[in-house]
């Protein structure tokens, strides 16, 4: 197994060329912090993209950025901060709940992931934030899709494909992201002691509001007892957590009507409030826990249902996140996934993902939510249609893809 | 027709079209087959009504499985189909081929679940896009991506096309705003993709279907999200002496962190245009006047124009006036809105263009309009999704004329040239169709048309579903399918290897 980094274009592509003609498969790989994301993989060698690194075009005031696709996310956080900008759909740092380390993904990572924080709910998902891209697909060939304006329909979106395909279909070396300015202000509204499906009910009903709510989740009390706030560590109870942000006076309004709205009890303000959503964020509250963790997104109102019926599989923990729509759920790893599964097919259907899990693990059950025949099979031509010998990332998404 | 080709009708379908016809009023009721010429005559063409074409038969499906049931039947006789939806397209997408069967979705038309604790709607392609604000505005939602034709035109085409709106610099696109689909497709399959979660496992076939302009597959279902309408919302109109000053003060609203419920911009021409038609109180003695929308709680609101007005003056705005009721505001955008239509009273026939900008480009690019318009001798109007640098110049011809209709086209794809020139791109909202088909070259290259087109093909291996549109050359699967590995001399040469 040898890796190769190569550090251009020229590089990238001799190193595919030779992969195709070869049939040498290539672990493909940003920085590797989600390395352990996905099915666990056999490859020959490994493609390290770190080499493709710096922003490469920055127009704060056209809301984009251009960047090489293995610039460390951080730098990229950095450049937006100064700006009093951001990724509006606070991409989740998992380096630590996967135990590696913290801040040191790839904008490419993320993109190829697709993994987006608590205000998906508000303003789209990593994938809603693609422009453009310039990859190499595994037949050695490079292409471009997107532009690099915000608003754009010309040809195929493939970016949204590229979005959460795991490295599957091509070797991005360039991506452009829509940017978008930072909110003044932030506070978080906090309920107390409701259970699920009371908590949830909360949710449902500050997102009907017109406050613009730009996160809400649910910790029941044995997760909320994990935070490092204080307010939500020894609250003793569940947490019911709803974020406002925006300018100053409309932020202080909103909040008002909400605890007027909900009978609410506390409020969190700037720090605590982005040290908590940060902890949501990255699934913190599982970092140090043994278990395996699962991703579940399911309608909103069908949450607590899972929930509960998740917590009857054995020792489990669960909070929510979207509003209810999405569970994090720490669980030993004998519970079947078939079991997982039947209960958001029973809430009419939804994904459910193992985050994490020892490789043994990742090898045997299926990681990704399994699809009906004819989706199976669309999936597997669209694999074609940019891998067809199979060397970018072979199985990472199921045994035969 | 002028330049564009289709192409060519396959003769021996032609042959068949009794046998074709027959085959459809057995998949459905038959005033469901239209194949009287003169009831085919609505469906010749979209909104792109510079071309026209016949479809050989026109088939009205009612339900999913009847859809499922004609796309078998195409796939299995090799015939092709252009989906439809309410033909107010301005692409050509769903202008009709002679050996092809037109497929309007207009009678799968209801509303089948409305669900507010999830905050989705899910409906059928045919319900109009403002039916479902209509269905859900009574508690206080609304859905949110608006195209100006929102009355009439369908929301699968809206998912065909990813169409925008006035709104969506905040609020995004059809593609933002969907949950779920249900698509069947060529070989007569029903997939559901999403529903009332978020985001899917991969591959993500939504946001892939959203704007890829009926060539993959038909939308049967669509579920969207739908919002809380603002507490408050109003408009400010500001008027410049010049382009440049309206596009700094875009540029600076936007970057002093304020993004707008809507940002509009229109030029003299356009102003002018629309206030003879509707009479919507915009100023006459400017270059430029933008609409400028903030909406939220009233406080928020309040904090915006306090902050927005100044940069205006500070840009050198010489007119300004904020909407002081409801009816104002709407009046405001009636403007706005009714704009295509303005220039229709004005000229006998336009072109709409769509490209997107750079917004910094934007006086580069008025300017060279307008030395362009001289040089064909056509009239020119903008107007401009401001804020996310969408521009919709309208090009003034007369059909009639000979030669004009060409030199309009002339005009049209040196407008996109230049957009693509300055880093824009051929389309902000109204999709390739047939009428950027032929510039796909000045943005992709030959490899990247390539690439798009083997997504095709893992749809539509025989090219039957909407051909001849969006790609400029039609390339076989199998061709397209075959790797071409050019190996040097060693295995794995030169490489830092670590
Ligand atoms: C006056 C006017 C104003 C407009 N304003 C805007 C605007 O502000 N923003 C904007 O984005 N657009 C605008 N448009 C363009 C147009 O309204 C949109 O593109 C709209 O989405 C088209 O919808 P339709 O139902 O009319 O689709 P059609 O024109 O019938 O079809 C459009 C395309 O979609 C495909 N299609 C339709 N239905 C389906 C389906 N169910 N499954 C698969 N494919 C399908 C067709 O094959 C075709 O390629 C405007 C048009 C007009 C005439």
């Amino acid at each position: 197994m040898t890796t190769f980094r190569p550090a251009n274009e020229h590089e990238l592509g001799d190193c595919l060329t030779h992969a195709l003609a070869d049939k040498q498969t290539l672990d493909v790989r940003g920085r590797g912090t989600k390395r352990g994301l996905g099915r666990d993989m056999q490859t020959d060698h490994v493609l390290d993209m770190s080499g493709f690194s710096g922003i490469t075009l920055y127009e704060p005031e056209e809301l984009i950025l251009q960047a090489r696709a293995g610039t460390p996310l951080a730098e990229i956080e950095t450049a937006l901060t100064a700006h009093k900008q951001e990724l509006a759909f606070e991409p989740c740092d998992l380096g630590p709940l996967l135990r590696g380390v913290a801040g040191e993904g790839s904008v490419g990572g993320m993109f190829a992931c697709n993994l987006s924080g608590p205000r998906r709910i508000k303003a789209g998902a990593a994938r809603d934030h693609f422009l453009g891209v310039t990859a190499y697909s595994g037949r050695a060939e490079m292409f471009k899709a997107g532009g690099r304006v915000v608003k754009n329909v010309t040809g195929y979106d493939l970016c949204k494909l590229l979005a959460n395909s795991y490295g599957t279909l091509c070797v991005m070396t360039d991506v452009t992201v829509k940017v978008l300015p930072a909110a003044e202000k932030t506070r978080t509204v906090l309920v107390f002691g409701l259970d699920d499906t009371a908590g949830v009910a909360v949710l449902t009903k500050a997102l009907a509001s017109a406050h613009e709510i730009s996160a809400a989740a649910h910790l029941p009390a044995d997760v909320a007892g994990r935070s490092s706030v204080s307010h939500v560590r020894n609250a003793g109870t569940s947490v019911t957590a709803i974020r406002v942000e925006g300018p100053a006076r409309s932020v202080a309004h909103r909040c008002e009507a909400l605890r007027k709205l909900l009978g609410a009890g506390e409020e969190l303000h700037s720090q605590n409030s982005k040290v908590f959503w940060c902890e949501l964020r990255d699934v913190h509250p599982f970092v140090d826990d043994p278990r395996a963790v699962w991703r579940i997104s399911v309608a909103p109102q069908a949450g607590p249902a899972v929930g509960v019926a998740l917590k009857g599989l054995g020792d489990v923990s669960v909070f929510y996140d979207w509003g209810g729509g999405l569970l994090w759920a720490a669980m030993l790893p004998g519970v079947s996934p078939l079991d997982i599964r039947a209960e958001v097919t029973a809430v009419g259907g939804g994904h459910a993902m193992l985050v994490r899990g020892d490789s043994e693990l990742r090898k045997t059950i299926p990681v990704f939510e399994p699809q009906k025949p004819a989706l199976a099979g669309l999936t597997r031509r669209i694999k074609d249609a940019f891998d067809p010998q199979r060397i970018l990332n072979p199985g990472r998404l199921a045994p035969d893809s | 027709m002028s330049s564009l080709r289709m192409p060519a009708p396959d003769q021996a379908v032609l042959a068949r079209r009794a046998e074709i016809i027959a085959a459809l009023r057995a998949i459905l009721p038959s005033a469901n087959v239209i194949d009287a010429q003169n009831e085919m005559k609505v469906y010749e063409s979209d909104a792109f009504t510079a071309y026209r074409q016949m479809p050989m038969v026109v088939a009205l499906p009612e339900t999913t499985e009847q859809v499922a049931r004609i796309l078998r039947y195409c796939s299995d006789q090799k015939i092709r189909v252009v989906p439809r939806g309410a033909g107010t397209g301005l692409s050509g997408g769903a202008l009709p081929l002679a050996d092809g069967i037109t497929l309007g979705l207009s009678k799968l038309n209801r509303v089948l679940e409305i669900d507010f604790n999830n905050r989705a709607v899910r409906v059928q392609p045919g319900v109009t896009n403002l039916a479902i604000t209509k269905a859900v505005e009574h508690a206080g939602f609304y859905y949110a991506p608006d195209p100006s034709s929102q009355i009439a035109c369908t929301i699968g085409g809206n998912v065909a096309e990813n169409s925008g709106g006035v709104h969506c610099l905040k609020y995004g696109v059809t593609t933002n705003n969907l949950l779920g689909l249900e698509v069947v497709t060529l070989d007569g399959e029903i997939i559901t993709l999403g529903g009332k979660y978020l985001d899917s496992e991969p591959y993500d076939l939504m946001g892939l279907m959203a704007g890829s302009e009926g060539l993959l597959g038909v939308v049967t279902e669509v579920t969207v999200r739908i919002l809380q309408k603002p507490a408050i919302a109003r408009a400010v109109l500001l008027g410049f002496s010049d382009n440049e000053s309206a596009g700094a003060c875009v540029s600076r609203i936007i970057a002093e962190g304020i993004i707008p419920g809507g940002l509009e911009m229109m030029d003299r021409p356009a102003i002018h245009a629309v206030e003879a038609f509707v009479k919507a109180g915009y100023p006459l003695d400017v270059e430029a006047l933008l609409i400028v929308e903030l909406d939220g709680p009233s406080v928020e609101v309040d904090e915006l124009l306090e902050r927005v007005l100044p940069l205006a003056r500070a840009c050198g705005a010489v007119y300004e006036r904020t909407s002081s009721s409801e009816a104002e505001r709407i009046k405001f955008w009636a403007g706005r809105k009714n704009a295509f239509p303005a220039i229709g009273r004005l000229s006998p026939d336009y072109l709409c263009m769509d490209g997107t900008i750079p917004r910094r480009a934007l006086p580069q690019v008025l300017k060279r309009m307008r030395e362009l318009g001289e040089h064909y001798g056509l009239g020119v109007a903008n107007v401009f999704h401001a804020g996310d640098g969408n521009l919709h110049p309208l090009i003034m011809y007369d059909a009639d004329k000979p030669g004009e209709l060409d030199r309009a086209e002339k005009f049209g794809a040196d407008i996109l040239k230049l957009c693509v020139a300055v880093g824009g791109v051929l389309t902000g909202e109204h999709g390739v169709g047939i009428e950027k088909r032929d510039l796909m070259p000045e943005m992709f290259s030959e490899d990247d048309l390539k690439q798009q087109q083997r997504v095709k093909c893992a749809f539509d291996p025989e090219a039957l579903l909407n051909p001849g549109k969006v790609f400029p050359h039609l390339h076989r699967c199998a061709e397209l399918g075959r790797v071409h590995v050019h190996r040097g001399e060693t295995r794995f040469p030169d490489l830092p290897r670590f």
